[in-house]
This record gives structure tokens, sequence and C-alpha cells, in this order.
């Protein structure tokens, strides 16, 4: 230190000394190292989602943002078209006339990233990682006799009872899709992250590049073969037109609104809706809808305590809320929302709004009042969950609050963050000691189109999803849809269970919001779908 | 001299073990699931159940802590519970943005307002002084994010001289360092050269009415030697420390700065983490932040004997 000193005295005046730090800070800032989002390039298409990635194995988590990069970096055998039909994908198949039998067949030239051919060896692994993890898979699992590959490129798939649906479960697109991993990677526990991303789709993953919650970046995969068909969702063709595809976070709504208008960045996944006059402004920037089904947003009750225990208040509740009053706080712009009362989702195949006329026509608070005088309800505590930092679910509990004390609800709403609400959800505990009575979440709307992955359609009591309904005539039509092997019959078993659930409430839907994306002009070929990919997409200079 | 470095970094020791105690004890009293956020909404509970057991998450909490220490004692910060990586790594990524905005804000500030806070106290209420005290009112006042938004539309959208946002490494380049680089300092150094300014000028008024400053002007020196080499210097112990303190709290995290432009430190590595409840990260960058400021304190200390001979330790 003393030497230091020494040395320092040199440097006689206030200003030598000041512009010794000055250089030495220089030199400090020029040995760091990282880099974050350059400029967009020609063969560099720099997209802003709607989250951070943080979560890389699309198989132990249903974050959208983590089944995105899975279809980045994945392949999947089968995928369902924007007519919710089956087609292949790294697969051919056929069936069995008993419908016990599926042979699936990959197709030639499928490579893994590290350069190995898929085998039917991975798929398999693949599978039967995802069947432990999937709502659906698991059902499937339920009546599978064996899974198993014939040679390396057939995979045998045998039943114990016909499974109709089985293709539309495997080929789906939310909430986990079954994503072609190496047998060495899928035979990871499906309660443990994998930690190799080796993938089978058409980018790569670039590792070394990847900071978790700031960006990622793929490279596209040279030797991807694509299908031939045209794009139509997650299927056909996947054709990569640039050379990489860079996620960047902007964590501000108004940064990245403003890095698009400036040519900075091509792309934004959901520009938040309040902001897109600014972007509306602009000659150089297209705003559209790029998923037409959207977001169903709806209410949760707890089953297991007063007073949501009781049908004819849980009816008196959904009696009293609007639609439109929801949306039209939620998004109020009338061009990105819909009064939708279909528990399926409306524009699905399985879409029927029986029973959704008092919340799609303005909700009827005289009419809730008389159901809960009927229902006996003596003014216990409604303990409502409000996130207060998820700008999509802050609108519901606040409009939802006041129409229940409109008709006579006593309500508790508890403000939190979302964290706290996740795990304040799971808790069984009476609403007074630490549970609750009723939340709000919103799903993609193929994440609620069919009874075998609908969460809130699950109604084994304990082992439900939060709210714990026991209910089983639910069951029984669930395990009735599966056995249905027509559309036709399909369909019915659906407009039994919408009017089911909505008798029984077993979830609020209220309503259907379209997420908007924002693209730069030079951007074209974006595939009209749920989920936002980046194949098929060209960048002009 | 050395043995009050080692006296104040061994007194390090047990103000980190009671921050690791106490932030361990904190996060744990803290509603909050990271395994409902590995999870995602469709989740069972049987299915959260099994991803908080994967993590360690149902073991006893005195198992957790001592697990930690454990590898606390090795040198490892442990794994994200969320992204499964290196907290080490991650904060390694995260770190040198935040250094360079901080070192070049401060290097700004004290530029702009050490010589703010000269003159104002040498034209002591003079014009010269209120425009400047009217200056650090403002910059403390105005919040940092309109500042930030304010530059942007100026100098990004209106003018096109700087981008709207991102980090680029100054190895990648250093004018290209500069230019993204420039808008945030310059955002961030407007409260510091307020705080700076202010302490100078206070501390250069005390320091001006001295019997040597009477002295040294009688003697016939110049008056900028007057100011800058006898007065500045004597008065910069306060101003050390402010700046110390100030860059202390630059490194710490300035999270609005970061989130309106774009730059991923560890101010948003933090508050995604407690969003998150991603402990080990959020307990890793609070034991981190606890030993830049014990470390810059110490800097801070061992800089007056620099500035000021007549300190010894």
């Amino acid at each position: 230190m003393l030497r230091i000193q020494e040395r320092l005295s040199h440097f006689k005046s206030y200003g030598q000394k000041t512009a010794l730090v000055l250089m030495a800070s220089a030199a400090l800032m020029a040995g760091s190292g990282f880099a974050t989002p350059a400029m967009a390039d020609g063969k560099t298409i720099t997209a802003v989602m709607h989250s951070g990635l943080r979560v890389l194995d699309p198989i132990i988590t249903t974050a959208h943002i983590t089944r995105n990069h899975g279809y980045m970096i994945y392949d999947v055998l089968v995928a369902v078209d924007e007519n919710f039909k089956p087609q292949p994908q790294m697969a051919d198949w056929s069936i069995s006339n008993d419908n016990l039998t599926y042979t699936f067949t990959l197709r030639d030239g499928l490579k893994f990233h590290d350069g190995n051919p898929v085998t039917a060896a991975d798929a398999v692994a693949s599978l039967e990682r995802w069947g432990k993890r999937d709502s659906g898979g698991q059902l499937i699992f339920d009546v599978t006799e064996s899974l198993e590959p014939a040679d390396d490129k057939t995979i045998v798939w045998k039943l114990k009872t016909p499974f109709p649906p089985l293709l539309e479960t495997v080929g789906k697109q939310s909430a986990l899709p079954p994503f072609i991993m190496p047998e060495r990677v899928a035979s990871t526990s499906p309660e443990e992250a994998i930690t190799d991303y080796t993938g089978s789709g058409p980018f790569v993953f670039v590792q070394e590049e990847y900071q978790p919650g700031v960006s990622v970046t793929y490279r596209k995969f040279e030797d991807y073969v694509p299908r031939s068909e045209p794009v139509s969702w997650m299927a056909g063709g996947k054709e990569v037109k640039v050379d990489e595809v860079k996620w960047v976070t902007m964590p501000d709504a108004q940064t990245a609104i403003n890095a698009l208008l400036s040519g900075e960045i091509d792309y934004i996944e959901q520009p938040q809706i309040d902001l897109l006059p600014l972007l509306q402004t602009s000659e150089d920037v297209t705003v559209e809808t790029r998923d037409n089904l959207g977001y169903q947003t709806m209410g949760r009750t707890n089953f297991k305590y007063p007073p949501f225990d009781n049908k004819k208040i849980r009816q008196a509740a959904m009696m009293a809320l609007s639609q439109e009053n929801v949306l039209g706080t939620l998004i109020g712009n009338p061009d990105y929302y819909t009064v939708c009362g279909a528990i399926f989702g409306c524009g699905t195949p399985l879409a029927d709004a029986s029973g959704s006329k008092t919340l799609t026509s303005g909700g009827d608070i005289e009419g809730a009042k008389k159901l809960l005088e009927e229902a006996g309800y003596d003014g216990t505590p409604v303990v409502l969950l409000q996130p207060t930092d998820v700008v999509s679910l802050a609108a519901q509990p606040v409009v939802a609050a006041q129409a229940l004390r409109e008709a006579g609800f006593n309500v508790d709403m508890q403000p939190m963050d979302w964290q706290t609400l996740v795990t304040r959800r799971a808790s069984q505990a009476k609403p007074s000691e630490g549970g609750w009575n009723m939340f709000f979440t919103n799903w993609m709307v193929p994440e609620i189109s069919s009874p075998l992955i609908s969460a809130m359609l699950n109604g084994r009591g304990d082992k439900a999803w939060f709210g714990w309904p026991k209910d089983d005539a639910v069951e029984a039509l669930r395990a009735e849809f599966i056995t249905a092997d027509t559309p036709e019959k399909q369909k019915e078993v659906a407009v039994k269970l919408q009017k089911h659930s909505m008798d029984e409430v077993l979830f609020i839907p209220l309503g259907q919001y379209a997420s908007p994306q924002a693209r730069s002009n030079k951007l074209t070929g974006i595939i009209p779908s749920p989920v936002p990919v980046f194949w098929n997409v060209e960048k002009a200079d | 001299m050395l043995g009050y470095i080692i006296r104040r970094i061994l007194a390090v020791i047990p103000v980190m073990a009671i921050v690791a105690i106490f932030v361990f004890l904190l996060l744990r009293l803290t509603p909050g699931d990271p395994a409902a956020i590995i999870a995602g909404d469709a989740a069972t509970p049987e299915q959260l159940e099994r991803i908080r057991s994967s993590l360690g998450l149902s073991d006893p909490l005195h198992v957790q802590f001592l697990t930690w220490i454990k590898l606390l004692f090795q040198g490892d910060l442990g794994t994200s519970l969320i992204s499964s990586t290196p907290v080490t790594q991650m904060i390694g990524q995260r770190i040198w943005p935040t250094i360079n905005i901080a070192v070049l804000t401060i290097i700004l500030s004290v530029l702009i307002a050490v010589p703010m806070g000269v003159v104002a106290a040498w034209r002591h209420r003079t014009w010269v002084d209120y425009v400047v005290m009217a200056f650090s009112v403002l910059g403390f006042s105005i919040p940092v994010f309109v500042i930030g938004y304010l530059f942007i539309q100026a100098f990004s959208i209106e003018l096109r001289w700087f981008p709207v946002q991102g980090y680029s490494a100054p190895s990648m380049g250093f004018g290209k360092f500069l230019s993204r680089a420039i808008l945030p300092c310059l955002t961030l150094a407007t409260i510091y050269v307020a705080l700076i300014a202010r302490m100078t000028r206070a501390s250069m008024l005390e320091v001006l009415g001295e019997d040597y400053i009477r002295t040294a002007r009688a003697k016939g020196v110049k008056e900028t030697i007057v100011l800058f080499r006898h007065a500045l210097r004597n008065a910069a112990v306060p101003i050390l420390t402010i700046i110390g303190t100030g860059f202390a709290l630059l490194i710490g995290g300035v999270v609005v700065t970061e989130s309106v432009f774009n730059i991923p430190g560890i101010g948003r590595l933090t508050v995604d983490a407690i969003l998150a409840r991603d402990y080990p990260v959020i307990q890793g960058m609070i034991l981190l932040t606890s030993g830049i400021y014990v470390f810059i304190n110490l800097l801070v200390d061992l800089s007056y004997t620099f500035f000021d001979p007549r300190i010894r330790y």
C-alpha cells in the first residue's frame, strides 16, 4: 500500500490524480467481456418475446416461452394443423383395424444437432418422459400395453383399449408437446431439468450465447430436412430462411416499442395494447393478429370451503359477472376481445356456448342476489386473490370483486405478487388460515380446447387442479370423450361437458382476447399460429 | 496500515455470516414457490411436490441451510433453481454491464459535479450558485425513468444520435460501447451530479473560510490553484465518501435504468430472481452486494490517505 502511495505521490496535481483514476477505470471497463443484443442485421431476426427464457426443458414446464423454445430446437412426430387435424411431421403412421396398435415410421434424413440420426429408440424415450408429465400423455399411458422401437425407424405403440384422440394428443401444441430428444437426454427424470440441449428441429440453440432471462440465440440447422407440405400451424415444411434468430427480453414495454420504431429489433410478440397507437403511426411497422384464437381469461373457485362448496353460491357468483365488463377493463379495445361462453374456447371444433347467457349478456346482479338468498349465504368472506404485478391478470379481480359485492358477497380482496399467488392457490388450508376462495388466470385457447387437456375439467378432488372439485360426473364424461371415435360423437360429449361445467360452475369463462404482434415490414412469412415460430420467415435487406 | 487493512478484511467475515443467515431465513419466510414457476400453470399438486423434492426444497430448513453453507465454503454460490445455471456464471455474465455503467456514470458525475460544486462555492450567493443549486434540486426530484425517456426521445428517436437500448461490451469496440452506454450513464449521472455537486459545494464553503486559504490568497497564489489544490484537496474527504457510497449504490443495481435502456445488469438479475423466488440467485446477489459495499467502504477509507496525507491508519 505504501508503495502505491509513493507512486501516486509522483502525480502532484489533483488533475493528474483524477486522470490516473479515470485511466484505471477505462482499463477496468475495457477488460470486461460480455455482449448483448446487437443491432439487427440482414440475416438475423431480433425478436422481443413475451417473457425471458429461463427454463430450457420443455417437458418439465408448461411455460409458453419454454414451449416456444422447444419448437425452435426440437421437432415432433405429429403436429396438429390449423384445422385441428393431426399431420405427419417426423413420422407417418398407420393404425391397426382394432384401433389398438399405432405404428409410426420416421422419415428419412432426420438428424439431431450433434449429427447423429434420430432413431425410434430416441422417439420412444422422448414419448415416455412426456407421458409422465403431460395430462393427456398420462391418459394414453394409462391404457398403453407397450411402446417399443421395432427397428431404427419404426415405433410400435400398443394399447389395451382404443384411445381415438391419440394422434391429436401426441400432435397438440400446448401445453406440453412431445418434443423428440436424444435417448440419453430423454432418460432424465421428468422432475429434473435436462442439461443437454441437443435438438432435432430446424434451429440450433447456441448455448455459449445464452443468458437466462436476457437473450437466447438460435442458428439455422443446416442439416434439417423440411417436409414438402405447406406450413399450417406447427405442421408442414419448416424451412428456415435466415441465419440466426435472437430472442431478447425487454422488461420495459415502451423500450421495446422504441426499439422497433428505430429499427433496432424486428419483432415484438406481445406489445402492450395501450401502446399500439404508437406503432400504428409508423409506415415501417405492421400490427396484426397472428393467433386468431388468442387467450381465454377465467375465474376459479375453491370447492373445498364455504361459501363456494355450495353449488348455488357458485352459480350466484357466475351470474353476477359480466364478460364485457371484465374484457373492457382488461383489454379496452373491442377489436381485440370477444365475449365467449364456450369452455373449450370459441373458434375450436368443440366450442358450444350453452349455459353462458348471463355471462355474455352483461351479468344479472338481481338474479345473483336472489340465488344467494335462496342458498342461505351467511356472509362468509370470499378471499379473492389479486395479483398486482401481471398486467394481463390485474383487472379481473377488481371487476369481479365489484360485481360480487353488488350481488351481496362479502369480498376480501387480497393484493399480492403473482409468485405469492401461485403458492397461495396451491394451499388447501381454510381461506381464513392462508387458503383462498377465488383466483383468476388466462389460458391459450388450444390449452383448453379439449377435455383431455383442460386442467379445469379434472374432477379428482384433492388430485385435481387448484380448487379441487370432486366431480364424478365430469370424470365419467371425460372417459366417454376418450372413447368417442368420431368428431360428431366427440362434439356430443363436449356439449354435455359444457352444460355440466356451467351448471356446476367448474370455472367461470370470462371471455377471449387476442394478443396482436408487431413486426418490421422487412419481415414476411410469419405463420398464423398460437405459437410464434421463425421458420418460413424471410427478412428483406 | 497493513494491520488496519487485515483487521478490516477480517471484520468482513462476521458481517457476511450475519447477512447469509438473515437472507436465508428471510427468503424462506417469504411466501412463494420456485417449483410453481418451473412447473407452470397446469401443474397438479403432486407434480409440484415432486419438483420441490427434486430441488431439495422439501428438505428441513437446517438441511437446506447447511447444504448452502457447505457450497459457500467451496466458493460455490449454488445453482439457479429456475434456469439450472450456476449462480457464479449468471453473476459473471451480468456484473460487467453494471460495473461499466457504474464506472462511466461516476466518471461523468465527478467530471461535471466537482467543478460545478467548486464554482458554486466560489461564487457563493450569486446567480451561478443559484443555478447549480436549482439543477441539484431538479436532479434529485425528477424520477430517473422520466429523464431516461426524455433522453431517448431527444437523442435516439428525434436526433438519432444513439441507439434506443441495449448494451455492447467495451471489448466489442469502445465506440460502440460508448454509443450505447452514454444515455443510461447520463441519466444516472443526473442524480449523482446533483448529489456530488451539493456535497462539494458544502464542503468547499467550509474550507474556503479557513485561515490557510486566506493566507494563500494573500500570498498571491492563483485563484484556480487556491480552489483546486488547496481548498478542494482539503474538502475531498466527504466528497470521496459520497462518491464511494454512490458507486456502491450503482453496483448494487439500478433496476429502473437497466429496464428503460435494456441493460442486462445485476439489478435486473436480482429483481427477476426475487419475482421467481430463485433463492440461490437472491442469496448470491445479496452476499455479493454486501461484499461490494464492505470493499468499497474500505477503499474509500484508504483513499482518504491519498488525498489527505494527515490521515493515517
